[in-house]
């Protein structure tokens, strides 16, 4: 508690033991007006004070200037303990709900607790702490184990696991030697780093994603300014209402029906009424909800970049993939090896070292296909034939390892595949020796994915490809899409998801995933982009709406689970309170609610509906 | 032009008079309050002065909402 709640609470415990002593003394006419004056005054004379500037500044209908006149109302109608009980729940209810934002404000934050605080520099055999923010490019810092790395760069010296939990919600530690990339926000576990940093402060990863983070909920959702519009209305019109109610009955009854007009019983209704109509309960629950909903998001790794974002997240119904380095690993692997009758291992073996002066990708994939190290001794004359593929002695050996048009150079017969991806046909002394099946392999969690995000209410999953349409065919039939297009040029992308927009109805959002690689203008045409595996790439951070720090295609469904709890949330609390209060009216209206029922209609909701909106904070199991 | 204040506000209906009050007030071309944060971000019309377009949003401020503060 600050400085102001402290202050708060000591007026409500000396304000609440004056009204439970008053309540006891035998005490009636002026001498009890006169008492419970001073639990009053020391309770409400700050909503007074801000009534009567309302009122000069010509804001008239704010919760200060309906708390004083229904309290004043209540006492001039020598309901003496009801007008002070009044004002002490009323700042009851006001307290709370500032202890609670602050609360989880603070929650909130400490989610977000990314920011370094300093970074250390070597100087004369000595550590220094800086401000990160005065670091430049190239210098060299230094991270001890525990100790978050500050600023983005490349490892120098030193080998570590990394914590990246705080980043990506991923908590299975990462490896890091000299050369690798390293960025900002990790905490350093193991070993002592030295890095030289490619970036500033503020272009690292942490300041860029504190930034998002922070701004996010500046971008306002529709129900948010629903709310606010509604809050600009209700208020008014519930006190035109009381004033109504408090003079229409009366005249009538008077006038019509020649009866008593009972002007206390109507008065009292009315002030009732203006103690319900305090819009407070919702206008601070529901952009609490959608706060607490980004932070908790983030903390498990999904940053989502506004309100509005989140809100169409949760009514996704349509979502379309790029495959490569999306649904794939981006990385060609070897699947297979046909057609031998020499042993697996001894081909990759012979095809590996072939291939070991080659810089292509796909002796890389070789060389981790094989797996041991390569002793390029055993290779001579080696001959790369461009766009065929290499000819080598190994062991003496001569071999042939490339496409059917090399195979064909050196008069060998090659078996054609049937399976999607590339073949390497491997002759070896002349003879055909069988091929290795290089693709892209889908990630683990794929499938799992897709068929999570099916289960989750989504109509339909797409897949984009610029990949041939026999690959895109049998990565889809093996991941469970819904549809394919294949051999698409990247503006044939925008093309596709514009068509599919075109198609679906308005209330049905469609959401593109992509890795942020040359898939920008898609991100951004579409109801909602959705990058992943953007650590480190600006492009993507910039042009999607929902960024994934980490590459699992789970998190697609994670991100759709949380906004969909913080919409339900938000729907909750908007129904809840807008409903207890319209009831409330109706009662306070034919006399059955008392001013007690009236407290809890704006107090006790402002409570339950702040504490539901904090439910949103808790995303780790969906 | 953007620029980000820090505020301190109450409530959270408040803040959302603060933001109608910025938005309103001449040189500012759009304002946003974020009650979470406690931060107003206010885009100015080119050619003005934040500094004392500033000041009159913090006066109107004050006028919509007494007990609020932005730290310029």
């Amino acid at each position: 508690m600050n400085k102001k709640q402290k202050k708060m609470l000591t007026r409500i415990i000396i304000a609440f033991a004056l009204i439970v002593v008053l309540s006891l003394l035998p005490i009636d006419g002026y001498l009890e007006f006169a008492l419970y004056m001073i639990p009053y005054l020391v309770i409400g004379y700050d909503i007074l004070k801000k009534a009567f500037k309302g009122i000069r500044n010509k804001q008239v209908f704010d919760e200060n200037f309906l708390m004083a006149v229904a309290t004043i109302g209540a006492i001039l109608l020598r309901d003496y303990k009801e007008g002070t009980a009044v004002m002490l729940f009323y700042q009851i209810g006001e307290l709370f709900q500032s202890y609670a934002v602050g609360k989880s404000r603070r929650n909130i934050s400490e989610l977000m607790d990314i920011r370094p605080d300093y970074a250390n520099i070597e100087k004369d055999g000595k550590l220094e702490k800086v401000d990160p923010d005065e670091v430049e490019i190239g210098s060299v810092i230094v991270v001890q184990p525990g100790e978050k790395v500050p600023i983005d760069g490349v490892i120098l010296e030193g080998t570590t696991t990394l914590n990246t939990s705080a980043l990506t919600g991923e908590s299975l530690p990462r490896n890091a030697k000299p050369g690798d990339e390293i960025i900002s926000g990790c905490i350093n576990m193991t070993g002592v780093l030295k890095i030289r940093t490619t970036r500033e402060f503020g272009e690292s990863t942490v300041s860029k994603i504190l930034e998002l983070v922070e701004n996010s909920s500046s971008r306002k959702s529709r129900s948010e300014n629903f709310i606010s519009r509604f809050a600009r209305y209700y208020t008014p019109a519930v006190c035109y209402g009381a004033l109504a109610l408090a003079v229409l009955p009366p005249l009538v009854s008077m006038g019509i029906l020649h009866a008593a007009p009972q002007w206390g019983q109507w008065i009292y209704r009315a002030l009732t009424f203006l103690v319900i109509s305090c819009p407070c309960a919702l206008v601070i629950s529901i952009p609490l909800s959608f706060f607490a909903g980004i932070g908790g998001a983030s903390n498990a790794g999904v940053l989502v970049k506004g309100s509005n974002y989140l809100e169409t997240l949760a009514q996704t119904k349509y979502v379309v993939f790029d495959k490569t380095g999306t649904l794939t690993k981006g990385v060609f692997e070897v699947v297979g090896v046909h057609h031998n009758k020499m042993e697996e291992q001894k081909i990759l073996e012979y095809a590996a070292l072939a291939e070991s002066f080659s810089t292509h990708p796909i002796s890389r994939s070789l060389k981790n296909a094989y797996g041991k190290e390569i002793d390029q001794n055993r290779v001579s004359d080696v001959e790369e034939i461009s766009g065929n593929g290499v000819m080598a002695k190994v062991d003496g050996v001569s071999v042939a390892v490339g496409n059917a048009r090399l195979m064909e150079r050196i008069y060998v017969k090659p078996i054609e595949c049937h399976s999607a991806g590339t073949v390497i046909h491997v002759a070896i002394d002349g003879v055909y020796e069988g091929h290795i099946l290089i693709s892209d392999v889908p990630k683990p969690t794929s499938r799992e994915a897709i068929a999570k995000l099916k289960k989750n209410g989504i109509k339909e999953t797409v897949m984009l490809t610029g990949d041939i349409d026999r690959v895109a065919q049998q990565v889809a039939s093996e991941l469970g899409v819904d549809r394919v297009y294949s051999e698409l040029l990247p503006a044939d992308k925008v093309t596709k998801v514009e068509e599919l927009l075109a198609k679906k109805s308005e209330k049905e959002k469609l959401a593109f995933v992509g890795d942020g690689i040359n898939d920008a203008p898609v991100l951004s045409r579409a109801d909602i982009g959705i990058a992943m595996g953007a650590l480190g790439s600006d492009a993507a951070i910039e042009a999607a709406d929902v960024v994934l720090m980490d590459d699992d295609p789970m998190k697609i469904v994670k991100a759709i689970r949380i906004a969909r709890k913080c919409m339900r949330i938000v729907y909750e609390n908007i129904y809840f309170a807008i409903g207890i209060k319209v009831i409330c009216l109706i009662l306070g209206a034919v006399g059955i609610a008392n001013m007690w029922v009236a407290i809890f209609a704006d107090v006790g909701v402002m409570v339950l509906a702040v504490l539901n909106a904090i439910r949103t904070l808790f995303v780790k199991k969906l | 032009m953007k620029k980000s204040y820090k505020i301190e506000v109450d409530c959270a209906n408040c803040a959302n008079k603060m933001e109608e009050a910025a938005k309103n007030t001449a040189g500012v071309k759009d304002a946003t309050v974020n009650f979470m944060m406690l931060k107003m971000n206010v885009e100015f019309e080119e050619g003005q002065d934040p500094k004392s377009v500033m000041k009159e949003v913090l006066k109107n401020c004050k006028k919509v909402e007494d007990d609020c503060e932005i730290y310029l």
